[in-house]
């Protein structure tokens, strides 16, 4: 779906590229700056692959628009590079992921109020109306879908463990979405502990897990970094013909997993870092189209099968 | 405090009670092994305990390494970088291996041998630059912590390093598999902490590592190269950072940014809590194993339960820490000189 969508966007640039051209002519040009966390863990890495081949893709399509691409480690470090952003580089709109929504509320504020166009990504800001586009995908949806998936398929009753993510509203908001759909049926969740997102925390948590509970139908991973420590856990204990597990994101080494049909790992359910692009594909269409391109744009989380995995498979990148 | 002293003698403290000095870590190690009991009986299975043991190779290995920087008044904070960026390029050269000489014991050996070189020259960087340069470890440390943990993030650009399927099924046994119902991985363990044992202890170096740590300035007055045996001790530590890698990579597979981070500051936890004293001077290997398998165990421990909101694990991790080194140091007080 989120393919077919950036597809049609894209004959959209193209075909108003060629339209808007003649008008603009060399008076109009674009300066445009993305803003995103440094590739510090695997879906971040994601993130800065697909902002890399957005601006490339974009540039050339427009030779008016260039785009410059920030990363920062720490909040501290974005805000900084949105200061520069607007001071030296006078950009015109503003790409922004924010590391963290609390602290880079205030700091993407005054880059609105030097009249920038604002696009955030992922994650809202804590108050309403400073931007003008917001593109995210939708983390309780994420979860709801990883919850039915196992509900349905455990027939509404199991023994399942939960490896949550980093204490954050994102991963609060993925695991009320999943209790929302196990709600009323006979799922019962033996535990859930944080892995922070991480392999090699993915993979101690469920070797624990597997030495405390006998018995395991299903485990939601959340994450497709955590997923893959968890399948080294269940090899390692030979306990994979009881039990499947349920990742997210859509990182290549699981899809590949899934377009094989692999029984551990039998779906995964989509948050794509490619989100970067959608929303600098619409920060651009903003100054390009004719139709308005402003308010919430929400990416699905769609059930990756082994049936349509090819559609979300992108080897080239490191996520 | 102070009054307390006259009456606590030598004499009377072996009378009456346990030395605490050497055997703190090991009481607070027990009486967290029966908390563990307590809390699930599950703890004690044997796929746990093994379990637990082998995750704590990787940290106790690098900390075997650290008790020899710490002791000569050193301190490396680039462990976790190093093993990232060692496992980062360990598994590029042998995916990179895998056309000439397929994926077999050879290309296996080759990436074990680079990851030992690798080792060797980054802690002799970190102990070079210290010593010949004059400038804080801290400060150098941090630095190159910095560097390497940059470099395997610009490796894998931004993702994650993954070994070869095939080489992988060769290597992974070293992880897995067992010797005589040990985890390879504990024995690696055992063999470094008894080697650094017999360094610190029974050999000159050991000695010279102690006298630099109490007195620099003295170590230097009786002859002792000051410099060559610090710059040594960042080499040791670079050996087992390698060591600990070669082990950690047929675990995942793999090696990214994440790899690694808070490492140094889990091997120096484990140092202190093992008896060695931050500020050099003295130290004990044996200490060091202990606190390693113990910072492993909380974590254990947290995961066994779920009595404790999981937001409250860095709480509990915390409080051990201090309550197990305080146990040690009170004791450590009250003999006086």
């Amino acid at each position: 779906m989120t393919m077919s969508g950036m597809k049609k966007t894209l004959a959209v640039c193209v075909s108003t590229a060629a339209l808007g051209m003649p008008m603009m002519a060399s008076a109009d040009e674009y300066t445009i700056g993305v803003s995103i966390p440094a590739a510090t863990h695997g879906w971040t890495g994601g993130v800065n692959f697909h902002a890399e081949e957005a601006k490339e893709r974009l540039e050339e399509l427009y030779p008016d628009v260039s785009i410059t691409i920030a990363t920062a480690s720490d909040p501290g470090e974005q805000a900084n590079d949105l200061e520069d952003l607007v001071s030296l580089r006078d950009i015109d709109a503003l790409v922004v992921l924010p590391f963290e929504s609390g602290p880079l509320t205030d700091p993407v504020r005054r880059v609105k109020e030097e009249g920038v166009f604002v696009t955030v990504v992922d994650r809202g800001l804590t108050e309403d109306g400073i931007e003008d586009l917001y593109v995210a995908g939708n983390n309780y949806e994420m979860g709801r879908v990883s919850g039915e998936y196992i509900r349905d398929e455990l027939g509404g009753e199991g023994d399942i463990v939960v490896l949550r993510g980093i204490p954050t509203v994102i991963d609060d908001e993925r695991v009320e979405g999943f209790e929302s759909a196990i709600e009323g049926s006979d799922i019962n969740i033996l535990d859930m502990q944080h892995a922070n997102w991480n392999r090699d925390d993915g993979f101690e948590v469920m070797q624990d897990f597997l030495s405390r509970f006998d018995d395991i139908d299903a485990v939601w991973a959340q994450d497709d970094d955590t997923a893959l420590g968890v399948i080294e856990a269940v090899k390692q204990a030979e306990r994979e013909d009881e039990l499947f597990i349920v990742g997210g994101a859509g990182m290549k080494d699981i899809i590949e997993r899934v377009m094989e049909g692999d029984d551990l790992v039998p779906v995964d359910v989509l948050y794509p870092p490619a989100m970067i692009a959608t929303a600098m594909d619409l920060t651009v269409q903003h100054y390009m189209s004719n139709g308005p391109v402003v308010g919430e744009y929400i990416l699905g989380s769609p059930l990756i099968t082994e049936d349509n995995a090819e559609q979300y498979y992108y080897p080239d990148s490191p996520f | 405090m102070s009054n307390v002293l006259p009456e606590s003698s030598p004499v009377k403290q072996r009378l009456t009670g346990v030395d605490f000095k050497t055997w703190g870590p090991f009481i607070a190690l027990l009486a967290l092994a029966i908390l563990g009991v307590l809390i699930n009986p599950a703890f004690l299975g044997l796929d746990n305990l093994s379990n637990m043991l082998t995750r704590s190779a990787f940290i106790g290995i690098i900390a075997v390494g650290a008790t020899f920087v710490i002791t000569a008044g050193g301190l490396d904070l680039s462990v976790g970088s190093m093993a990232a960026f060692i496992a980062g390029v360990m598994i590029l050269i042998m995916n990179s291996l895998v056309d000439q000489f397929g994926p077999g014991l050879v290309t296996v050996l080759i990436g074990v041998g680079a990851s030992l070189i690798l080792g060797i020259g980054a802690g002799f960087i970190n102990g070079l630059v210290t010593t010949k340069g004059k400038i804080e470890a801290f400060i150098v440390t941090l630095g190159t912590m910095g560097i390497y943990r940059s470099l395997v993030t610009y490796l894998a650009d931004g993702g994650t390093l993954t070994l070869d399927w095939n080489v992988r099924d060769v290597y992974r046994p070293v992880y897995y598999d067992s010797l005589l119902g040990i985890p390879i991985p504990v024995w690696a363990f055992l063999i470094v902490a008894v080697t650094g044992y017999i360094l610190l202890n029974y050999t000159r170096f050991g000695r010279y590592c102690f006298a630099i740590g109490s007195n620099e300035k003295v170590a230097e007055y009786s002859a002792i190269h000051v410099d060559r045996v610090k710059t040594l001790t960042y080499v040791l530590q670079g050996i087992c950072v390698a060591l600990a890698t070669m082990v950690y990579v047929p675990r995942l597979g793999s090696a990214s940014a994440a790899t690694g981070v808070l490492w140094e500051l889990e091997a120096i936890a484990a140092v202190i809590i093992g008896g060695t004293v931050l500020k050099g001077g003295h130290g004990r290997i044996w200490g060091t194993v202990v606190g390693a398998i113990m910072l492993t165990m909380i974590g254990n421990i947290l995961n066994l339960t779920d009595a404790i909101s999981n937001y409250l694990n860095g709480t509990v991790q915390g409080i051990i820490i201090i309550v197990a080194v305080y146990l040690q140091r009170a004791a450590w007080r009250t003999p006086g000189p």
